[in-house]
């Protein structure tokens, strides 16, 4: 995956370069609006990552910019500002995604990969699998083998989620926000007690779970044997 | 800038000179158009007279010649207050008659002229105007009757100074009365100014003065003193904030620090160090939640969310929170009923009301004893419409909170003794509280005998719907 980290912060940009370069993609790096717009229409970026408050130009104008010249690279907004209409704002000036800092690094990893295959995605396929699990998005109905597993609303929706980003890591919050469209800190960990639920209905009884926990990271299916 | 230039320079002061204009406009009007209809009117009796008098002389002349006319005229002359009389020949010579002069060449011209003259018992200078009408008889005579104007002039001359002293009456009272009302107005706006600025100065606790009168001054400085008690509140607020912050965040952070010294002084292995940092990364991410729980509460108390209002059901909220917590109240042997048939809707933020409700579910699953059973281990979630008002209550048996914490614990970082054991950073109903207010409700705490009945009461309308304060 190939990032152009815009971040005026020449600490914080160095250390999200470096962090993603660790787990294997390239990362680009821009130190204020200007030069990320130049960089971000010139290059073939996979997921561009927009500090908001930029030198020279802030990153939602730069965002429109993009936008305006028909670029759609998908954009993630880091703010200090965490506020829901700020997130509203963000993501209304073509955003794609918004997180506010400060955050945990698996958290934007877990985003950007997310980002990064929306275009090449899954997104419009009636019927995902992965190993012997099948969910049918138009019958709504839910197969492990030959058993056909009974999912209340929600649950099914979480597992689409899920399936949707297989082999993805996908965090809590991104499941708060796409599942239940919350965008406040529940404290309590819900999500888990969710995810546990439905672990037991479509892994308990066979030999190979689909459905991990990554630590410090949130949840992932994926075809055990891959 | 002088006390008279500042007196002048007041909108009262402005007025009370528009309206004296106006006023004093008025009053000439009115006396001149007086003046015009009483002249008018003498002006006609006048003619009217004269015209009866010629009228009855030139018959007299007719029946009975120059003669008859000349002692007639003779015998009216010495009336007292008579008219004017004079018959002359043709030569312009004098018959008869109390005009004793008159201005030259009245004679020749017959009709209507007003004249200077004087009677023939005056002496010489003493002239007044008349208004005469001469009459050609046939024969060559001519008659002139005429009548003094003197009380036409009298009453010129009261009209022309009632108006001068109207006038002047209204101008002086109207300067006087400006000034008074203005002076009276301008000292209450001072004291006013006085204590604002006193205000300013960091005297938060300082009031306008109200006269009770009720006038416009006073509702202006309730006003303005209830925005004072506003501010003087959030001022409080965020002083106890600040001060909360400053304790209540040095505690995880001291015990973050701790742990990162004792790490250094006696971690042995790779392993050791691991499990330090993993533990600070968890410290700080409560420190980060409890920072965005305090961030959430002060929009929501400074009211800027209000523009993120939108219609919707608050039955479905409670239906999602609830069927959000369910597996967590279930895997704590607790359960989690909802009544919420709905739909009630409501008009607020739905995030924030969402969130607000989930705390209450949330301290409810948390407080609620995992060995309760049967009824007490029952959680029951509502949505119900109570007159203008959408009540979202939960309902638990745990230890519920005892009658003289209630107030208390809605404050930020507030934990009673008996719930410091379990996670959470003591503004979960702070939240829930400010979240009610900012929607013109509010947060109720009450006894479920045994148990904690937390309700959300939220206006219908939405927050704009009710009167201010």
């Amino acid at each position: 995956m190939r990032l152009l980290i815009i971040e005026d912060d020449q600490n914080a940009a160095d250390y999200l370069a470096k962090a993603f370069r660790e787990v294997g993609h390239v990362a680009d790096q821009a130190f204020d609006g200007e030069e990320g717009l130049a960089l971000a229409l010139d290059g073939q970026y996979d997921v561009l990552i927009v500090d908001r408050m930029l030198p020279k130009r802030d990153g939602l104008s730069l965002i429109g910019a993009l936008r305006g010249k028909g670029v759609e690279t998908p954009a993630l907004i880091l703010s200090a500002l965490g506020q829901v209409d700020d997130r509203v704002k963000g993501l209304r000036a073509g955003g794609d995604d918004y997180l506010a800092k400060p955050y945990a690094f698996a958290e934007l990893l877990a985003r950007t990969e997310v980002l990064s295959r929306r275009r090449g995605g899954r997104g419009e396929e009636t019927l995902y699998r992965v190993g012997d699990l099948e969910l049918d998005r138009l019958s709504h109905r839910v197969s492990r083998g030959e058993a056909e597993i009974a999912l209340q609303p929600r649950e099914f929706r979480l597992l689409e989620y899920l399936m949707k980003h297989a082999g993805q890591v996908v965090t809590r919050t991104m499941l708060l926000e796409n599942v239940w469209d919350y965008h406040f800190d529940p404290q309590t960990n819900v999500i888990d007690v969710h995810i546990s639920r439905l672990r037991s209905k479509i892994d308990k009884g066979f030999s190979r779970p689909l459905l991990h926990t990554v630590r410090g990271a949130g949840y992932m299916i994926r075809d055990g044997a891959r | 800038m002088t006390a008279l230039g500042k007196l002048i320079r007041t909108t009262t002061f402005k007025l009370t000179l528009v309206y004296l204009t106006v006023f004093a406009l008025f009053a000439v009007f009115l006396l001149g158009y007086f003046a015009w209809n009483t002249q008018r009117l003498i002006t006609q009796q006048i003619t009217e007279t004269v015209d009866a008098e010629i009228t009855g002389l030139s018959e007299q002349y007719r029946q009975g010649g120059i003669r008859r006319l000349v002692i007639v005229v003779e015998a009216r002359a010495r009336r007292p207050g008579s008219s004017l009389y004079l018959v002359t020949t043709f030569a312009g010579e004098a018959l008869v008659g109390n005009v004793g002069s008159l201005a030259p060449g009245v004679l020749d011209r017959a009709g209507w002229t007003e004249t200077l003259y004087r009677r023939q018992d005056e002496s010489e200078g003493a002239e007044h105007h008349a208004l005469v009408r001469v009459f050609q008889l046939p024969g060559g005579f001519r008659l002139l009757v005429g009548r003094d104007l003197e009380e036409r002039e009298r009453l010129q001359k009261i009209v022309l100074d009632a108006g001068r002293w109207s006038v002047a009456l209204v101008v002086v009272l109207g300067l006087a009365g400006g000034f008074f009302v203005t002076r009276r107005v301008l000292r209450r706006v001072d004291a006013m100014t006085e204590t604002t600025r006193t205000i300013m100065a960091g005297d938060l606790g300082g009031r306008l003065a109200i006269a009770g009168t009720g006038d416009e001054l006073d509702r202006l400085a309730s006003n303005l003193n209830a925005m004072l008690e506003r501010i003087e509140g959030l001022m409080r607020g965020l002083k106890e904030v600040s001060d909360n912050i400053a304790h209540d965040l040095k505690t995880p952070l001291t015990r973050l620090r701790n742990r990162c010294e004792e790490a250094l002084r006696n971690a042995k292995s790779e392993a050791d160090y691991r499990a330090a940092l993993e533990a600070t990364i968890e410290e700080s991410d409560g420190l980060i939640r409890t920072f965005n729980a305090l961030l959430m509460i002060a929009r929501a108390e400074s009211g800027q969310a209000r523009e993120d209002m939108t219609e919707f059901d608050a039955a479905e909220i409670v239906r999602d929170v609830g069927e959000l917590y369910e597996p967590l109240a279930d895997q704590k042997g607790l359960a989690l009923k909802i009544d919420a048939p709905g739909p009630a809707p409501l008009k607020g933020n739905r995030e924030l009301v969402s969130q607000a409700l989930a705390n209450l579910v949330d301290n409810a699953i948390k407080y609620v004893k995992p060995e309760a059973n049967g009824a007490d281990a029952e959680i029951l979630v509502t949505a119900q419409a109570q007159g203008d008002r959408i009540l979202l209550a939960v309902a638990d048996h745990g230890p519920g909170i005892p009658r003289q914490d209630r107030g208390r614990v809605i404050e930020r970082f507030v934990r009673l003794e008996q719930s410091r054991s379990e996670p959470g950073s003591g503004l979960g109903l702070s939240l829930a509280s400010a979240v009610a207010h900012l929607h013109a409700g509010e947060l109720r705490l009450e006894d479920n005998g045994p148990g904690l009945r937390a309700v959300i009461a939220l206006p219908r309308a939405g927050p704009r719907a009710l009167p201010a304060g």
